[in-house]
């Protein structure tokens, strides 16, 4: 990569030639070759029109991520049918009922709107439909999410919500997460995090155990927070609820309770982990699930944030057992990997996360960026109060919330606090560029002309990113791994996750039909007969 | 699995769940793709387009490319023009597409940007072609959107330029496979029919892996056969949800004689659609042709034991279920609920007359239904098999009853874009499955001493 940074002026120009003027101005400022600390990168900004981007909305953001995986809800979508119909079973969020509860994962609820509903008014039908849910399914909460059309004519949901919620019982949330909002899907998780603050944080009492803990912006893709849950009470943790894979409503209202946040996407959730905080007195910890030092790294931060003795020492034997199993999978990955290049395009969070590893198989990023990573994303939360909002997010709610002084306490001292603060990221995330090598490339809101541009150029060996991108590169002969569904597998966070990403990997880069790309006879010596098009066979 | 579903069905005003069709968009983008050289554009937030994108690849696990508006909230207040004019210069700056099909969203449509005007005062580079549809996502569903854009095309590229017609049938596939729409060109062929047909995505969406990537693939209708299409003799409309709109259209443009069709799905109506070339165009029955015939029929005789007498339910698009009933009519099936999310009483009309035909008293069919409803009716009446796409799995697995994977989105099997459903060749294809998906079931579920060695 040091080529890279040699020649990284002309790199950029080679990847920008195409772009008229304008373009070219912007997209710059989304670009940079890593050099040293403190750059800076535009990021959470409009979306050049026509530029074919990878983002979603506002809409995806809220419901899709966020709000979807609560499992004993009814969601419904209020709009025409496409927006529920595609979040319908395509983001892996698994979940269980518990015991006695309900699970709704496997259905799609929507007002599916009509002509009628966009001239009249949808409010009625949306009534209707709440009804309907309420008798047919009894569930414990409702959601409504809001899609484009729902602003624009001027529903009132919140209303909605409050009548239909006194009149049947149900409790009901409300999200105006039209799909137009902000920029990206960003937005739509903002939205989120204010309502579960407002309307559900804080609403359970119920006692927790030692050693309480939750899990924050990890929405058990594949199992994931199965995995990560199975190694955290193996070593004595409770886990109260998690931020919102497999979650229920019930554990979220008791969120309060727990005696540590550990945040897993700081994108998504980092604004319900501040306000928590600042509400509750509950510390958060910037964590890691992927990758074995990672993971280590964050369950030895845990167990020193609780400073516990067996804990501590518990922690060890546990990492100890758990990468004795794995570590021959992932030396054999490493063993066929070794020296191989990435480049990481991946929603807000795991263009990070991932990058240990994939180290840890021997693989090298060379190029990471965010479809809607903001800038404390790329260069660490120091940046936050620089941050501009511009007109395009400046609609999106900011809401304050104030020390509760029933339930306020600091779980361990504040000089404790800030002691640890020094060895341990609490109430901080330095970002994805601050670890990724000198010469990387850093790149925000990618396009599908730069993705080519980017396969061409470096070569690397591994793409990892998402369904849309993925069968474009694998057309270049390069190996797309997608980083949001896991290809349909997973777990691939904590330890046994790691050794299934390895073993996955490795075969998608070393399946043997990639060595079939060019047919025998465009490469070999024909004896008789000849090729197409070809004046002489070679 | 699908715990909270119950038998007892009510009709429902205000709540659909787990729905049998999508929104206009998806299926517009998808007839785009069906030009050479074009880009769909989705002129709405970036959302839709993302999420359309996302379900075709899902559906081909092949690219799909469209470009978008991104609107953002200033545009929702003051329009959407300057987002669709940059839009369309950086799509032609950027990726040189010979076309760009714009379709629109909810949200384009309930402000009421006017596309015409856009595209009208937008500088489009010379020999670039625009064309749009409007589809708003709040009316019909997908088949209406991929109709629309069908529809689009002859509005905006076909013309009577000859004095006399040509020798050309024009034929609409409809909203069918790759697959499919190779197999009708490939029985045309066959008899040595001209044909243009549009869309084509063939050799589009099931593209070689070559380690070269083409954003645009040799497949696709061109634009100038598009054009000369309205000098055809005539047209053939296969499905009338997909593709009635367009044949209209291209009759009222270009006095192209439309008549419209079943898909060719199953013996019938691969028959008629056969006989219906020859009949236009005085080409030569196709001794091959006729060979495959006998094949399938020799299959249907042979192996009726299989599913004579079964029940199946059936769910997906109206055009491809309405060729699909009649078909398992013809093997001795009986269709007990035959169910589309597309709004349309026509359907539910056509439906009712073969089953009054079939003598099928107790049948039920269902237009504008979603699939918790299909479920429901299920249980109060079961059945033996269901035919329907991917969405039929909860239900597949929840009752035990196999599924036979049929229509769009295919979204856990392959084979769709490869292999047709149309044609007689599709017909055996689809006996294959049939078959199968009951074997497999019985030879899972029986007891050991009935369990068979040859079947």
């Amino acid at each position: 990569m040091s080529e890279l940074k040699k020649n990284a002026d002309k790199f950029l120009d080679d990847l920008m030639e195409v772009y008229p003027a304008k373009v070219m101005k912007n997209r710059k400022k989304h670009v940079v070759v890593k050099e040293g600390a403190g750059q800076e990168i535009a990021a959470n900004t409009r979306t050049v029109p026509g530029i074919i981007t990878n983002r979603g909305c506002c809409y995806a953001g809220c419901k899709g991520v966020v709000i979807g995986p609560i499992v004993d809800m009814v969601h419904i979508v209020h709009g025409p049918v496409g927006c529920a119909y595609y979040a319908w079973g395509t983001r892996r969020n698994k979940g269980k009922a518990r015991e006695g509860g309900q699970n709704f994962l496997n259905y799609c609820f929507t007002t599916d709107m009509q002509e009628s509903d966009i001239v009249f008014g949808g409010e009625k039908k949306l009534k209707k439909a709440i009804e309907e849910a309420v008798e047919l399914f009894q569930p414990k909460a409702i959601s409504i999410s809001a899609t484009c059309p729902v602003g624009l004519i001027g529903d009132d949901i919140d209303a909605v919500a409050r009548e239909m919620s006194e009149k049947t019982g149900v409790k009901i949330l409300s999200f105006n997460c039209e799909g137009y909002k902000g920029v990206s899907q960003s937005a739509g998780h903002h939205i989120a995090n204010n309502k579960l603050m407002k309307e559900v944080v804080g609403t359970n009492d119920s006692p927790v155990g030692k050693f309480s803990i939750n899990l924050l912006g990890e929405y058990n893709i594949g199992g994931d927070e199965w995995e990560i849950s199975r190694v955290l009470s193996k070593i004595g943790y409770n886990l109260v609820t998690t931020m919102t894979g497999n979650s229920t409503i019930d554990e979220i209202a008791n969120a309060h309770k727990s005696d540590l946040n550990v945040v897993q996407c700081h994108r998504s959730i980092n604004y319900i982990a501040d306000m928590i905080e600042e509400k509750y007195g509950l510390n958060w910890l910037k964590g890691n699930f992927i990758g074995v030092e990672n993971f280590s790294k964050t369950l030895r931060n845990i167990a020193r944030y609780f400073g516990d003795e067996g804990l501590i020492a518990r922690t060890e034997e546990v990492i100890a057992e758990e990468v004795a199993e794995i570590k021959d999978t992932l030396n054999s990955a490493k063993e066929k990997l070794n020296g191989k290049t990435a480049v990481l395009y991946v929603g807000g969070s795991r263009a990070d996360h991932y990058q240990g590893l994939l180290r840890e198989i021997g693989i090298e990023t060379i190029v990471a960026g965010y479809e809607f990573g903001h800038r404390d994303d790329y260069e660490g939360r120091d940046v936050i109060p620089y941050i501009k909002l511009d007109a395009d997010t400046r609609n999106i709610e900011e809401i304050t919330v104030e020390k509760d002084e029933k339930n306020y306490s600091l779980r361990i001292p504040a000089d404790k606090v800030d002691e640890l603060k020094k060895e341990m990221p609490i109430a901080d995330y330095e970002g994805l560029m601050k670890n990724m090598a000198d010469g990387s490339l850093i790149i925000d809101d990618l396009n599908h002309y730069e993705t080519e541009k980017i396969i061409e150029i470096l070569k690397p060996e591994f793409f990892g990113s998402g369904i849309k991108d993925k069968y474009i590169v694998h057309k270049m002969g390069t190996y797309s791994k997608q980083m949001h569904s896991y290809d349909y597998a997973g777990p691939y966070a904590g330890f046994k996750g790691a050794a299934n990403f390895a073993k996955d990997v490795e075969a998608g880069i070393l399946t043997p039909a990639w060595s079939y790309l060019t047919p025998p006879w465009n490469k070999e010596p024909l004896l008789k007969g000849k090729v197409e098009g070809v004046e002489e066979a070679c | 699995m699908l715990d909270y579903t119950k038998g007892e069905y009510k009709e429902r005003s205000g709540l659909k769940v787990n729905p049998a069709k999508t929104c206009q968009p998806v299926g517009a983008m998808y007839a785009a793709l069906g030009i050479h050289r074009c880009l769909p554009h989705s002129h709405g937030s970036q959302g839709c387009c993302s999420y359309h994108r996302m379900h075709l690849t899902r559906h081909y696990r092949d690219p799909i490319v469209a470009s978008t508006s991104s609107f953002t909230e200033g545009a929702c207040v003051f329009g959407g023009k300057s987002n669709l004019k940059n839009g369309l210069l950086n799509v032609f700056n950027i990726y040189n597409p010979d076309v760009v099909a714009i379709n629109t969203t909810c949200l384009s449509e309930t402000i009421g940007d006017d596309i015409g005007e856009i595209v009208r005062s937008t500088n489009v580079p010379e020999g670039k072609t625009v064309i749009y549809a409007n589809t708003p996502s709040y009316q019909g569903s997908h088949v209406t959107g991929f109709s629309n854009m069908c529809k689009a095309m002859v509005t905006h590229l076909a013309e009577n330029t000859e004095e006399k017609k040509s020798d050309t049938v024009t034929i609409f596939p409809g909203y069918v496979e790759p697959s499919d729409m190779m197999e009708m060109k490939r029985m045309a062929d066959l008899m040595g029919i001209k044909y243009t047909m549009y869309p084509d995505t063939s050799k589009v969406v099931a593209t070689p892996n070559t380690g070269k990537y083409e954003m645009y693939p040799e497949g696709g209708a061109k634009i100038e056969d598009i054009k000369e299409s309205g000098n055809s003799m005539a047209s053939i409309a296969l499905g009338k949800f997909s593709s009635e709109a367009a044949a209209y259209e291209l009759e009222k443009k270009c006095e192209v004689e439309p008549f419209i069709m079943k898909e060719p799905i199953g013996i019938k109506a691969t028959d008629e659609f056969v006989m219906k070339m020859l009949e236009l165009n005085g080409g030569t029955m196709s001794k091959d042709l006729e060979y495959e015939r006998g094949q399938l029929v020799d299959i249907m005789v042979d192996v009726h034991n299989h599913y004579h007498g079964k029940k199946v339910a059936i769910f997906g698009d109206p055009d491809i279920i309405t060729a699909m009933t009649e078909f398992v009519i013809d093997l001795g099936m009986i269709p007990t609920l035959v169910l589309t999310g597309t709004p349309g009483k026509a359907f539910e009309k056509e439906i009712q007359k073969m089953f009054d035909e079939a003598g099928l008293a107790d049948s039920k069919v269902m237009a504008s239904e979603d699939l918790f409803s299909f479920h429901q009716l299920i249980k109060e009446n079961p059945v033996d098999l269901i035919i329907g796409n991917t969405y039929g799995k909860h239900i597949a697995r929840a009752e035990d009853i196999p599924l036979v994977r049929v229509g769009w989105p295919i979204l856990d099997r392959i084979g769709h874009g490869y292999f047709p459903i149309v044609g007689y060749k599709g017909a055996l294809r689809i006996i294959e499955k049939i078959s199968n998906a009951l074997l497999d079931h019985y030879d899972r579920t029986c007891s050991d001493e009935d369990f068979e060695l040859v079947q």
